[in-house]
């Protein structure tokens, strides 16, 4: 569904991407895991086409991402701290990001009526909190049905409650043939979504491996345990 | 233009405009009122304007583009074209400049003075909205520190509306044995905010009291080629930096 062809990425002396090619298939659940600045953000923000790479591709569809805007209707995103205009209320965000999609069939309200957002519609997004911004980000991502899923540490700063909730919908929608592509460090949180492992290091794609095939060759029985047994590993 | 939409709304909300187009309107109804005849009213207005529709345009936009920045980031993810975001604050900016420009001077000009004169001030000034909200774009892509980005853009207004003038003058003197009213002519298309006052100045009868370099001038700008060279010249002042920053955008990283 989504190709990444060689791409690389600098910034000035920095490569924050270098040569990475992935294949991500749909239906599955993809964890991309590596230290803090192994370039999974940057990733996927060029997936995104928040960030241009210098060199490579990506194909969307069978078809290149580059001055093209129309794939990113497919794709549905949770930034890692959500960035909103200050002066707008959650009821305006929402609306202006419906009203700028366009979209025509029904909207899926299911997590904004789960974590209560209609109470808050007035709230500026300058008031919110940390939690309840990233609650935002979870409801737009979801909201247009969207084929691709990229959450960028989801659960960081919601409640174990909104977490669960957001979970379970994430299954719901991996479960619906959605591709879902996952960045956290909470290792343990993600051990039950997660179908593949993409682990990076210094802005290499490492290995992109099944589950079970990192648990056999690490000899672990979690991810959590496997991946730290790897950082490890690395580390001597 | 769905997303100039929500940027015509947003600009509206901010009430700086408002006062912008009321303190416009201020200067120009008193410099009317105070000076007995229209051509000295116009001649005040010229010197208020040209320092102060440049300086608002250029900071009022600099630091609402750098306000923009989640705006921008929440709409890039979303399927929208690059482009599109940077046009659409362009548009509603400039905009929004030149209504409050054609609202607070351009009213009382059209009442008070005859109607080309109104007709070349109400134009000068219209562009030179656009053109100074055009240089805070160029200066608020190419840093992405608000701080250095609002320094930038004062140092330009600071050029155009003062140095640039000064350093005519010096050139002006030191050559004043030879005969460089053409050059220096030239070099005036080289600040729009010049451009502008050269072009009203024109318009006036006041071009006969500056001796020979009036003459000359008047020669070169008067003439209705001149006319529409100048407004030309003006337009590019509007397009390039405009352009400049579009293919910065498009390419920045957010």
């Amino acid at each position: 569904m989504i190709e990444i062809q060689n791409i690389t990425k600098r910034f000035g002396k920095l490569t924050a991407l270098d040569r990475v090619n992935l294949r991500l298939q749909k239906g599955e659940c993809i964890a991309l895991i590596g230290p803090n600045g192994c370039g999974k953000t940057t990733l996927i923000k060029s997936i995104l086409g928040m960030v241009i790479p210098d060199s490579g591709d990506i194909i969307f569809n069978g078809k290149s991402i580059k001055n093209d805007n129309a794939y990113r209707r497919y794709i549905g995103y949770m930034p890692q701290i959500g960035r909103y205009p200050e002066n707008m209320n959650v009821g305006q965000v929402l609306d202006m990001v419906k009203g700028i999609r366009n979209h025509q069939t029904a909207l899926d309200y299911t997590l904004y009526n789960l974590f209560a957002l209609d109470s808050m519609r007035h709230k500026k997004m300058r008031t919110l909190s940390g939690g309840t911004t990233q609650k935002v980000s979870a409801v737009l991502a979801f909201m247009f049905g969207p084929q691709v899923l990229i959450l960028d540490e989801p659960t960081a700063g919601l409640d174990p409650i909104a977490a669960e909730m957001l979970k379970e919908k994430i299954i719901a929608a991996k479960n619906a043939g959605c591709l879902v592509l996952i960045t956290s460090h909470l290792l343990s949180e993600l051990e039950d979504i997660v179908s593949q492992v993409i682990f990076m290091q210094e802005g290499k794609s490492v290995f992109h491996k099944n589950v079970q095939q990192l648990k056999l060759d690490t000899d672990k029985e979690t991810i959590s345990k496997a991946i730290v047994y790897l950082l490890k590993m690395q580390a001597s | 233009m769905r997303i100039l939409k929500y940027v015509a709304v947003d600009i509206l909300k901010n009430k700086i405009v408002i006062a912008y187009t009321i303190m416009l309107a201020l200067f120009t109804w008193s410099a009317f009122s105070l000076e007995d005849n229209a051509a000295k009213g116009v001649l005040t207005i010229l010197n208020i304007i040209l320092l102060t529709v440049p300086l608002v345009s250029v900071l009022f936009s600099t630091i609402y583009v750098y306000n923009s920045n989640e705006f921008i980031e929440l709409l890039v993810s979303n399927p929208v074209k690059r482009g599109m975001i940077w046009k659409a604050l362009f548009t509603g900016l400039s905009a929004s400049m030149v209504i409050a420009y054609l609202i607070g001077t351009g009213i009382p000009l059209l009442i008070f003075v005859n109607f080309k004169t109104a007709l070349v001030m109400i134009l000068s000034g219209a562009l030179l909205s656009a053109i100074f909200v055009s240089i805070a774009f160029l200066s608020s892509i190419l840093t992405r520190d608000k701080a250095k980005g609002i320094g930038l853009s004062i140092l330009l207004w600071l050029y155009f509306a003062l140095l640039f003038d000064g350093l005519v003058l010096f050139l002006f003197f030191q050559f004043s044995e030879y005969p460089i009213e053409k050059p220096v002519a030239i070099l005036s298309a080289l600040s729009p905010i010049d451009l502008c006052r050269i072009l009203v100045l024109m318009q006036l009868d006041v071009s006969a009291m500056m001796g020979y370099t009036g003459a000359i001038f008047k020669n070169i700008f008067g003439s209705s080629w001149g006319l529409l060279l100048s407004f030309a010249l003006l337009l590019m002042w509007l397009i390039i930096p405009f352009c400049f920053s579009l293919r910065m955008f498009k390419k920045k990283d957010l």
